[in-house]
């Protein structure tokens, strides 16, 4: 059971956590103009990181809020999390994120 | 091995003195941005905290922070109906949200010596005064059932239990109370 | 009355004696003995029979690490324990043990006869004979090979006992309490940091508990462990937990600990758990397993009284037990000579101590000791075997000369022989936590390297040694953890003395005359697993451990090899001429030791296996003998039998009263979420396919929701409260995850809106009033609303007061009759509940449950999300198109809608499905076909959704979904059945009152 900073409530234990995908998958504006390549894009397409991962939880059973963290997914280390709508913060990811 | 016996100490009561029910009272779920927030602690009369996790009393009033965006309002059931009217009232101007949930949930005290042991039997905070100190509260888990805690005394929890996950806090609390020493 | 027990000393009770059994024999133990001790202070060895030869086989080692005794307690017929370690095993009066995999008794076990036919069963034997006929795996073969081949049985009977688990949180976990441990709690302690110190033993103090003569700062070492101990127990910021296994290292400094509880007592304390699982977040953990001792591998090292060293030592000293009074040492490690001094102080005879180490080591001080005392000491020794049938007689020792030359020995009788490979620091849970290891050469042993977690090793389990070492690591390690944990700390040092022979040793096998001699060597006792067997793996290709693991067994079980690993590598380096870190190691997999499925479960068993969510009719239903069914974590009614009544006559009278009078309903569960703010309805223009902006206050549509991938994902009724505020329902099911997909789209995609949803599903009770008489009922109970046709048209809401409860109303309908849904809140929910029986009685009002809700509504062709649709049903495919707001820019599953495959007319679409014969109901889920007399495969063009009788009908009724099946409506389809194909005709959804006109009552 990982530990996860709530940009909010501070450390909390992964049980209060639903884990929300990748992050920074923008939904378009308007759907409507999106080709269906763009929309296939949107919608299924998602990455699977070995490392540096940009990525949203839920403080489910806490604040109830979705955020943003960048986590290892070779070791389950965070290396930092931030509000939702924030920019994340620079790190060497090799372009990773 | 029908033949072999189990020996069991004879049962003991057990003490049920950490847990206590308390009446039914007025609970508003109140959502709104920062100066519906402000607005919102004129109208209720108790200054709704900002800082995250912590609850704030004035009388018989609380305002409970859940989240940045979100506060549960505790109130005698006898004023709901003029705590309702006045925040149509002062908060015309402020969008916000005001929602009563008198009866969704329920309260359950559980307090004295042993309070901190019992929680800590299905709740995964660290309930040291140190980390979790008097007047905290957040939403968390209690086993598989969502709770509100608020840390009201150094031996005294305030629990916030939805209606029909109620029966099942009370019973493994009362579970974990046979582990005491009598 | 036993004949080797000491006269004195040891820790155990001498004025407590404890009668037992084992294999139905009574012996006498005392009062801090184990079973092992006990036993063996009466001179029983043989304690069990091998997993797959079935040789006899005794005790090994004193603690976690035994091997070879694993045994069955009893305590009644559902408390069975198989595989227990006598070492571990705490005596308690009335004690009734087993031996195991044994037939008919542990002297005489036939299976022994796989003994003789061991050169038949090297490893892979299995896989290599039992391969053909295939079937014959499963049904002869494996069931043969698990009853010959086993460990203890495990109980058929549920467990009678329960289990606890708690979180806890610490600074500090200490793990092990011996001289590192201890020394690291009290550092740890006096910084202030919350520290737990936990050790799997009854008693803290490891190692200290076998010393006989150790002192730490002067005092005797046992007085300064109740010193310190007494010390810590006072503090309130310091948790002691014996019995308890650290057994797993979980991400971010989880430890999980299992407490044993009741097991070391004769009398079960009532309501007490028999165990607890302790799961520990610690800042800091600093590791103080210890070491293991290593067995030596020469041939006939596995008969019952060779045993190791240091289990001799802790059981002289510990529980004033010899293991023998004619000892034979065999030892490759200094460390070993103490137990040789400790028995002879006991009063045994140490008839040779046999040194196997190469020429050129340096005596440590235990041997010198032991010279000293002048004890005969014969180098450069190996062993080529032993005597005896179910304990040892003699042994047989040879000398190894400058070349590599064996002598042809010579035999020495003892009733005991010692044997020492040296110490294994215990690295797993260090490893666990995936701290890498190094092979550290001085020692021949894996010693922790970086941690990977904020972890510290310390003590024997860091590779230290020597007592006044031990307690100023275990010190040190425990002010870095709460100088790590933001405590000031200092270590607080302290002298030990005590004999400290030295822990390195000669892992691998000790040399014979030919590689592999004819009795075997075993280098796993636990799944004899022998030095044939491993060159053997070799021979055949198998150069990674991981394999060589898996193919001979060796490691696996009950002690996952904390006994056997190391010479296992060590045999596989020698062999294939690698040095042992190049060999690699295996997994150290969690639980240290074996532990209960039980304390995983907790108390989630039974009615706490999970929530048992209840409604206000719960009670009442009860009481009538209403019959629930779980949706969810709700139980929900399913149908309310009278007297003489099956679930149909049930269902098919409930219907009735629906269709003909009138019928109540208990919608409680559904979800329901009020959704307010200025922009609410702009909000749900977004969030649902239907156009809100139209609906007026006091009024209600049906919505549906779509996923961005425009699937269906729920449906309900929402009612326009005022301007700023909808009353959302969702279904019983989806409430949660309807509300947390809300709670996505407004706080991370349309952050602009000026919306907030609150849960209300527990705020309302809700009582569905359906049927033609439905308004009667209400109107003898509600005065201050006028629910006239006129004034509350269907799909209006309006407030007013019943049974003296406030009350939300809505005029809605489920059924297709007339009907209401009477929301209260909910502590009014069972008086308003009864109110409403009570007054519909004279209307001949008939509760219902959801066995006939569900015939109801599909007899409508009302559609239930997550029956009749599935994941990947567009609107239109589930025939509720028709919701859809066609004016909208968007709404959430909108553009998905307009990629071709979700245009195509061969979609799988709802329709009706009649089978020719009217009494025939057809199963749900099954297919569709296009033609009779199909063979498999068959073209499946659909499936059933939803299978009724409907009694308004008078005959069966199905919801479906066919490719194209709209088109296809008056066409003659097959459902096909075993033994036949039912032909079914293909119709409107819409089965009873096409034209909708019973709504309006």
């Amino acid at each position: 059971m990982l530990i996860i900073h709530c940009p909010y409530c501070g450390d909390r234990p992964e049980l209060e956590f639903s884990h929300g995908g990748q992050a920074q998958v923008v939904r378009p504006a308007d759907p409507s103009k999106a080709t269906d390549a763009e929309w296939t894009q949107f919608l299924y397409l998602r990455k699977n990181t070995r490392g540096l991962f940009a990525e949203r939880w839920r403080h489910l059973r806490g604040c109830g809020r979705f955020f943003n963290a960048i986590r290892d997914t070779t070791t389950d280390q965070f290396v930092v999390t931030y509000r939702a709508g924030e920019q994340p913060p620079a790190i060497g990811s090799g372009g990773a994120l | 091995m029908g033949n072999h016996a189990v020996k069991t100490t004879a049962p003991v009561a057990v003490d049920m003195s950490w847990l206590e029910t308390p009446a039914s009272t007025a609970r508003l779920s109140f959502r709104g941005n920062a100066a519906a927030i402000a607005a919102a602690s004129t109208a209720f009369g108790v200054p709704l905290p900002t800082e995250a996790c912590r609850a704030a009393t004035v009388g018989t009033r609380s305002a409970l922070w859940l989240g940045p965006d979100e506060y549960l309002l505790i109130a005698p059931e006898s004023e709901r109906l003029a705590i309702i009217q006045g925040f149509v009232r002062d908060l015309a101007a402020h969008p916000h949200s005001l929602v009563d949930v008198s009866h969704r949930q329920n309260a359950l005290i559980v307090k004295g010596p042993h309070a901190v042991w019992l929680l800590e039997s299905g709740c995964p905070l660290d309930l040291d005064l140190s980390r979790f100190p008097v007047g905290m509260c957040t939403r968390t888990l209690f086993e598989k059932s969502e709770i509100t805690l608020w840390r009201t005394g150094t031996d005294t929890f305030h629990l916030e239990v939805w209606r029909s996950f109620m029966e099942y806090v009370t019973a493994l609390l009362t579970e974990t109370a046979h582990e005491l020493p009598a | 009355m036993s004949t080797f027990r000491t006269t004195k000393g040891g820790r155990v009770d001498r004025a407590h004696p404890l009668q037992f059994t084992f294999d139905g024999k009574a012996y006498v133990g005392f009062a801090g003995d184990t079973l092992a001790s006990a036993l063996l202070a009466n001179g029983v060895h043989l304690m069990g029979r091998s997993f797959k030869y079935h040789r006899p086989r005794g005790i090994v080692g004193a603690g976690s690490e035994e091997p070879n005794a694993l045994i069955t307690v009893i305590r009644d017929a559902a408390r069975r324990t198989p595989n227990l370690r006598a070492t571990q095993i705490e005596l308690y009066d009335g004690l009734v043990a087993e031996s195991q995999n044994r037939w008919p008794s542990l002297q005489f076990d036939a299976g022994a006869v796989a003994g003789w036919l061991s050169p038949l069963l090297p490893a892979g034997f299995y896989n290599k004979t039992f391969m053909w006929p295939r079937a014959a795996w499963h049904a002869l073969y494996e069931p043969n090979i698990r009853a010959a081949a086993g460990l203890g049985i495990a109980p058929s009977l549920p467990d009678p006992d329960h289990y606890a688990q708690r979180f806890a949180h610490c600074d500090v976990l200490v793990v092990g309490s011996g001289p590192a441990g201890l020394a690291a709690a009290k550092t740890a302690a006096a910084s202030g940091a919350r520290v737990i110190l936990c050790d799997e033993q009854p008693a803290f103090g490891g190692s200290l508990l076998d010393d006989r003569n150790a002192t730490v700062n002067g005092q005797a070492a046992s007085a300064w462990m109740a010193d310190t101990l007494a010390a810590l127990a006072k503090n309130p910021r310091v948790r002691l937990l014996s019995r308890t296994t650290a057994f797993g290292y979980f991400p971010h400094n989880l430890i999980g600990l299992s407490e044993r509880i009741t097991d070391h007592l004769a009398e079960l304390p009532s309501g007490m758990p028999r165990e607890r699982l302790w799961q520990v977040r610690a800042r800091e953990v600093v590791i103080a397993a210890g070491a293991i001792e290593r067995p030596l591998v020469f041939p006939g090292n596995d008969r019952p009284g060779v045993l190791l060293a240091s289990a001799a030592r802790t059981y002289a000293n510990r529980y004033g037990v010899l293991v023998g009074r004619r000892a034979v040492l065999v030892t490759g490690c200094d460390a070993g000579y103490e137990a040789a001094l400790d028995l002879m102080a006991g009063g045994a005879h140490i008839e040779l101590i046999a040194d196997v180490r190469p020429p050129g080591y340096v005596a440590g001080p235990a041997e010198k000791a032991a010279r000293a005392a002048g004890l005969r000491v014969e180098q450069q020794s190996t062993v080529l075997g032993t005597q005896g049938t179910l304990r040892v007689s003699g042994v047989k020792i040879a000398s190894v000369d400058a070349s590599g030359q064996i002598s042809r020995g010579r035999s020495y009788d003892c009733d005991v022989v010692l044997m020492s490979g040296g110490y294994t620091p215990s690295v797993h849970l260090h490893s666990q936590s995936r701290g890498k290891l190094v092979f550290d050469d001085s020692l021949g042993a894996f010693i922790p390297g970086k941690p990977a977690e904020h972890s510290h090793s310390a003590g024997a389990a860091n590779g230290v040694q020597g007592l006044t070492a031990l307690l100023r690591d275990g010190a040190t390690a425990g002010a870095n953890a709460a100088a790590a944990a933001g405590f000031t700390a200092s270590a607080i040092m302290h002298t030990g003395v005590a004999l400290d022979g030295t822990m390195a040793g000669v892992p691998g096998v000790l040399s014979q005359p030919t590689v592999l001699p004819p009795a075997k060597a075993f280098v796993d006792f636990q799944n004899d697993v022998t030095t044939r067997d491993l060159a053997l793996a070799q021979r055949e290709g198998f150069e990674s451990v991981e394999h060589i693991k898996r193919y001979t067994t060796t490691g696996m079980a009950t002690d996952q090899g904390k006994t056997s690993n190391l010479n296992a590598l060590a045999f596989i380096a020698e062999q294939s001429n690698r040095r042992i870190p190049e060999v690699g190691l295996t997994t150290f997999r969690m639980p240290y030791t074996p532990t209960t499925f039980g304390i995983f479960a907790g108390h989630a068993r039974g009615d706490l296996f999970d929530p048992v969510r209840k409604t206000p009719s719960h009670d009442w239903t009860v009481a009538r003998g209403g019959v629930f069914e779980d949706v969810g974590m709700w139980k929900r009614t399913r149908y309310f039998p009278q007297a003489g009544e099956d679930m149909k006559a049930a269902m098919d009278r409930e219907c009735r009263a629906v269709r003909h009078a009138v019928g109540m309903f208990d919608a409680s569960t559904l979800g329901k979420i009020e959704v307010v703010g200025k922009d609410a309805a702009t909000f749900l223009n977004r969030f649902y396919i239907n156009n809100w902006s139209t609906l007026g206050v006091g009024r209600s549509r049906y919505g549906i929701l779509l996923r961005d991938d425009g699937f269906v994902y729920d449906d309900g009724v929402i009612a326009r409260l005022a301007e700023d505020r909808f009353h959302v329902t969702t279904t019983t099911g989806g409430a949660a995850r309807v509300f947390a997909m809300m709670e996505d789209y407004l706080q991370t995609e349309w952050t602009e809106l000026s919306v907030w949803i609150t849960s209300t599903t527990e705020q309302w009770s809700v009582v569905a009033v359906q049927g033609p008489r439905s308004r009667e009922v209400l109107q003898t109970l509600v005065s201050d609303l006028d629910i006239s046709a006129e004034a509350m048209p269907h799909m209006s809401v309006a407030n007013g007061t019943i049974a003296g409860a406030p009350m939300m109303l809505f005029r809605v309908s489920f059924s297709g009759e007339l009907g209401f849904e009477v929301n209260v809140p909910a502590r009014h929910g069972t008086a308003v509940w009864e109110a409403i029986y009570n007054a519909g009685k004279p209307f001949g009002i008939a509760p219902y449950g959801t066995e006939a809700m569900h015939v109801l509504r599909a007899e409508k062709g009302y559609i239930i999300v997550g029956q009749d649709t599935d994941g990947t049903m567009t609107p239109d495919d589930a025939a509720v198109a028709w919701a859809i707001g066609k004016t909208k820019p968007d709404f959430i599953g909108k553009r998905a809608l307009e990629r071709p495959a979700m245009k195509r007319l061969d979609r799988k679409q709802l329709v009706g499905l009649l089978t020719v014969d009217p009494q025939t109901v057809l199963e749900e889920g099954a297919q569709v076909v296009a033609t009779a007399g199909q063979t498999v495969p068959m073209t499946m063009i659909g499936h059933i959704t939803s299978s009724y009788y409907s009694a308004a009908l008078k005959r069966s009724i199905a919801l479906g979904v066919v490719a194209g099946g709209r088109a296809l409506v008056g066409q003659t389809l097959y459902v096909p059945m075993p033994g036949r194909d039912i032909a079914v005709v293909v119709t409107s959804p819409v089965f009873y009152d096409p034209k909708g006109e019973r709504i309006n009552g």
